[in-house]
């Protein structure tokens, strides 16, 4: 077995140099009413709750230090137990990651995940017994500390256990995969490791953390650390027994162990595809501590969490999560906030599906009135009791209080007179995607608003511009484009013309902010990002398909990219017909770049392309969809398949780069994951493209300097 | 020790300790808690009552107040939820204090009407506490600084003799503290000092007066604290199977010059006692609040109690443990009622203290362990 302590992490101390926050190990001891002295380590970095305390080298080998004093302590019989907790609200957010991109090399980063398990694990072997006093945030190697002690309790208000690694290309490697599903099971581990992580990086609350056994003991924020103080006083005198319901035993590891990995591996490469690396590696590594000592696990998490740093896709993870989580936060280009003018009412034009989406959402987030108009009051009428449904729904569910329902409904009301848009300072249309349609109502509702009010559309395939043609102030109009279901999807893209002042660009991105939605400005080019580099997609797979390849390799040749779903899975989400209009809308603007096919106007006919049980399940395809598309000639390979999306892609996104379309390769990256859920481990996509070799095909370059890659194995 | 901790928080421990020593009452059937603060601002404003109710995880259905009579605060809140009790209103109610003179030091923020000045209305002394118990050295000179001194020097020694007998620690809550080393542990009185002598005493600087008598050693310390205390109804009580420490007899509040407050609890007694039917003979212990050595002593000299009755303070007071102002009348009741319950000799207690700005309070107590053929042998 590895012995720790023989291995010099000096130089990852000089990596980090004077950038690391240290987060420093404190020691007081504390004289429990039994007598007993119980020493307790508090983890603090010296800043407020805003910059939690991370794993850093520093502060991993200054908590090694601490516990072996402790240690030394502890066999002259001057401590009873050792206990370690966290500054107010946080215990640890986990390891530092801000130098995973400069890690030099695979050696380097293996050394930087076994210095982890060799401050880590001394938790289990001070000689004295071990308390976890989880009093607050506890993430990935945050939540490791604790899984090394021999109890736990958590403070009933901690915000969020989890352990999110997976969801960032890493795996729980110091200590999680092997000790997890030794405290409580294998179903549980999975949860915390594997399912959580995938669903939107779920994390758990204190509550559910302790059901499922990654605590001993849950108390009130009010006294937490006084009543674990108490408890951790009767466990080391014996007057309280721990019980630990969820640990495995015999049985669970004879008959329930392997075949939970088996089902968790099933849905994973149903869910995700076999192209991450990651959870397919965590799984691995839960199957294995199934039997076995600690040190034989822990020597496993080295080999492989080493290898995930130091590969493609932990970087471009971490480019993503930096995207998503720091981007966001200051959109590219983005007019100063102050200018925003207040949005107290809302428009909407329409009162079909989409419009009373939008309605929904607005008096939801804005919480101020919104008015639905249409051409008549039936469909008027039918749109606002469509929302009301909607919110009595969310009250059903416990969503919103009676009060929150009935504030929400009161501010929700129809018209067919356009007067009654006279105050609104935010309208935004869902109607007919058709030019002239749009032209009208805008220059319509026009007469009667101020000439300050923001005008809005959810156009996704018409010039924005053109929209505002007949408009007397087409300085006011933005294009602000929604992703459904709208609900959820947290991308708009928000368009602006060249007539488009600050002030309003400025109102659409705060807007987008209050709706809790993160937005992209994008030039008023066709398809905008998301819909131009789907139709690059959704046209190489059609054109392939007109050409005689079969529907199952086009599907497989574009696996490789770990995206939600094949491309016949995309059109029959989508719809065949919107497919067809997204490809021919392209193929309108840029025709000798946009594939515009035939076939898909008659499978849009026809009306199916998957042939699915009662249940909605796909079992294959439709033997007429099939016969339609019969009768090409060149059939392609998956290969060659993949390298025409590669370049296309790459050209693309090359071209909107050079005219400007978004500020920067980032932002394509942004819209592609949020609004399209390309996966974090592609980086978006153009990191993908530099690495597989498209953007030096296509032009000779890369999009980053240097790449978004690991260092290689 | 509690430069890190907010003044509500320590009350709301304070409010917690007490429901964990009293599972049996339901939190629902608490019909208020007043919470006494001198300086309500800061983390000792919004309405503490209410606020702390809440953050003790008290049920939104329990209502809360503020309540102010300086150093009597407590004993306040105490004395008004009884009245409330009393009169049939409530049947459970908390009562409890908090100073943090650490984050409020004594007269911040305070704007005296310039009246008080101008009509001499008050001596100039009067707000100055250490001044006015100067006074009363220049009122009674027979109280010199060496008998405070004595009076000090014992209130130390028992508190320590009391601590060591584990007699005080029963009644503390500990609190979890944030220090420069980490988190740590408060479990007991910070600013006890058992190795004073009265030579050390004698040394100390009179900082009220040149050549005064008064000094940090004779008088109590100014410190960081949280009392609460659970009132019930006697058929409340009696419902949920509750053993009550004390039975309160009666109360009462009375002024004097502010600039010689210290002799406040005198008139106080005199009312309470006439209240309550009874005289000083039948008292047969008092907690007396040491805010000065003098002005506990002219107390016991009006009544002709000796320096060294063992009736007095019995397990020393705020000369050794503090006094953070308006939680030190619960503190009292605390400690009344744990002597109550080792000593059913003991029928009649009171609890005293003076008040800022000519003030005194007393409580006058019953003993429900009391036993008749105890009170003979003793």
């Amino acid at each position: 077995m590895t012995d720790y302590s023989t291995i010099d992490f000096g130089p990852l101390v000089a990596l980090a140099g004077d950038d690391e926050v240290v987060t420093h190990s404190f020691v007081r001891d504390i004289r429990l009413a039994s007598g007993k002295t119980l020493a307790l380590v508090t983890l603090d970095n010296g800043r407020d709750h805003t910059r939690p305390n991370t794993l850093g080298a520093a502060s991993l080998l200054e908590y090694a230090e601490v516990l072996d004093a402790l240690k030394v302590r502890a066999a002259a019989g001057e401590i009873d137990a050792v206990a370690v907790t966290g500054k107010p609200f946080i215990l640890a957010a986990g390891a530092d990651l801000s130098k995973v991109a400069e890690i030099p090399d695979q050696e380097t980063a293996k050394k930087f995940v076994q210095l982890g398990h060799y401050a880590l694990a001394k938790l289990s072997d001070v000689g004295v017994p071990s308390f976890a006093f989880t009093n607050g945030l506890a993430l990935g190697g945050g939540l490791e500390i604790g899984l090394h002690a021999d109890y736990r309790t958590v403070d009933a208000s901690a915000p969020a256990l989890a352990l999110p690694e997976v969801f960032l290309g890493l795996i729980p490697g110091w200590g999680g995969a092997t000790i997890l599903p030794n405290l409580i099971g294998i179903e549980n581990a999975l949860k915390v490791v594997i399912e959580n992580p995938l669903k939107q990086n779920r994390t758990l609350k204190a509550q559910d953390a302790f059901e499922l056994g990654l605590a001993d003991a849950i108390f009130p924020a009010v006294n937490y650390l006084e009543d674990s103080l108490k408890w951790a006083d009767a466990v080391i005198n014996g007057t309280i027994k721990v019980k630990r319901p969820n640990e495995p035993g015999k049985l669970e590891r004879l008959a329930k162990w392997d075949i939970a990995i088996k089902i968790a591996r099933d849905t994973l490469a149903k869910r995700i595809g076999t192209v991450p690396q990651a959870p397919y590696a965590a799984l691995d590594l839960m199957k294995a501590a199934k039997s076995g000592t600690r040190a034989e696990g822990f020597q496993r998490e080295d080999e492989v969490l080493a290898e995930l740093i130091a590969g493609d896709q932990l970087q471009a993870s971490i480019y993503s999560f930096n995207l998503v989580q720091k981007r966001t936060k200051r959109p590219a280009s983005a007019p100063d906030k102050a200018i925003a003018k207040k949005v107290t009412k809302v428009g909407v034009l329409g009162a079909g599906y989409m419009a009373s989406q939008l309605a929904l959402l607005f008096v939801r987030r804005l919480r101020v009135p919104v008015v639905i108009t249409d051409i008549d009051q039936a469909r008027v009428d039918k749109g606002v009791a469509y929302i009301a449904g909607e919110i009595d729904a969310l009250l059903g569910k416990g969503r919103i209080s009676p009060d929150e329902a009935n504030r929400l409904k009161a501010l929700v009301t129809g018209t067919t007179d356009k007067a009654d848009f006279a105050d609104c300072d935010w309208v935004i249309e869902a109607v007919f995607e058709e030019l002239e349609i749009k032209q009208a109502v805008f220059a319509e509702v026009e007469q009667f608003i101020s000439p300050e009010a923001v005008l809005a559309t959810n156009t996704s395939s018409l010039s924005v511009e053109q929209i505002g043609a007949k408009l007397a102030h087409p300085e006011r109009l933005v294009g602000f484009h929604f992703f459904t279901p709208v609900a959820l999807m947290p991308l708009i893209e928000v368009v602006k013309t060249s007539h488009t002042d600050e002030a309003t660009l400025s109102t659409a991105m705060v807007t987008a902010r209050n709706l809790k939605k993160n937005a992209v400005i994008t030039a008023d080019t066709p398809g905008f990002v998301v819909n131009r580099l789907l139709a690059v997609l959704l046209g190489e797979a059609m054109k392939a398909v007109d050409e005689g390849t079969s529907f199952e390799t086009v599907d497989k040749a574009i696996a490789p990219l770990g995206l939600p779903m094949a491309p016949s899975a995309l059109l029959d989400l989508v719809g065949l017909k919107v497919g067809a209009h997204v490809l021919d809308t392209h193929h309108a603007a840029f025709p000798d770049r946009f594939y515009r096919s035939e076939n898909l106007h008659k499978l849009a006919e026809y009306g199916t392309l998957l042939e699915k049980d009662d249940k909605g399940k796909v079992k294959g395809f439709d033997k007429g969809a099939l016969k339609i598309v019969a009768g090409g000639k060149n059939p392609r390979t998956a290969e060659e398949i993949l390298v025409a999306l590669e370049d296309g892609l790459a050209r693309e996104v090359k071209l909107m780069l050079d005219d400007s379309v978004v500020a920067a390769p980032e932002d394509i990256d942004l819209c592609m994951i949020l609004g399209a859920g390309f996966p974090f481990q592609m980086g978006g996509v153009t990191p993908y493209l530099d690495r597989v070799g498209a953007s030096e095909r296509v032009f000779g370059g890369t999009f980053h300097t240097p790449p978004v890659r690991g260092v290689g194995a | 020790m509690y430069w890190n901790t907010r003044a509500d928080d320590l009350v709301v421990k304070a409010i917690v300790g007490l429901l964990e020593r009293n599972p049996n009452v339901p939190k629902d059937r608490i019909d208020d808690v007043a919470i006494a603060a001198t300086t309500q601002t800061g983390d000792q404003g919004l309405t503490l009552g209410r606020t702390a109710a809440i953050l003790a995880g008290l049920p939104k259905t329990v209502p809360g107040f503020s309540i102010d009579r300086m150093c009597a605060g407590a004993m306040t809140a105490a004395a008004m939820v009884s009245g409330s009790i009393g009169y049939g209103m409530y049947d459970f109610a908390i009562a409890g204090g908090v100073e943090h003179m650490g984050h409020h030091p004594m007269g911040s923020g305070v704007d005296p009407n310039p009246r008080f000045l101008s009509e001499r209305l008050v001596g100039e002394d009067a707000l100055v506490m250490g001044a006015t118990a100067e006074r009363i050295h220049d009122r009674f000179p027979q109280l010199t600084k060496e008998r405070s001194d004595r009076f000090a020097l014992a209130s130390q020694q028992k508190t320590a003799a009391a601590y060591a007998a584990g007699k005080i620690q029963q009644d503390l809550v500990s609190v979890a503290i944030r220090t420069e080393q980490g988190w740590g542990l408060a479990t007991h009185d910070e600013v006890m000092r058992p190795e004073t002598t009265l030579e050390g005493l004698a040394a100390l600087k009179t900082p009220f007066r040149p050549h005064g008598r008064v000094t940090a050693g004779n008088a109590s310390g100014l410190n960081d604290g949280a009392t609460a205390a659970l009132l019930a109804s006697g058929d409340a009580a009696k419902e949920f199977g509750l053993a009550p420490k004390m039975k309160l007899v009666s109360f009462a509040f009375a002024g004097v010059d502010p600039e010689i407050m210290g002799i406040g609890p005198i008139p106080a007694t005199e009312k309470a006692l006439r209240k309550a039917g009874l005289s000083i003979d039948d008292i047969d212990l008092f907690e007396m609040n040491e805010a000065f050595a003098v002005q506990v002593l002219s107390f016991m000299d009006h009544y002709g109690i000796d320096d060294e009755d063992p009736r007095i303070n019995p397990w020393g007071g705020a000369i050794a443990v503090g006094h953070p102002l308006a939680s030190s009348g619960v503190r009292l009741m605390n400690q009344l009622a744990s002597q109550f319950a080792e000593r059913p000799e003991l029928r009649y207690g009171i609890t005293s203290m003076c008040v800022g700005l000519g003030q005194g309070g007393t409580m006058i107590w019953e003993n429900p362990n009391f036993d008749k053929k105890a009170k003979k042998r003793a």
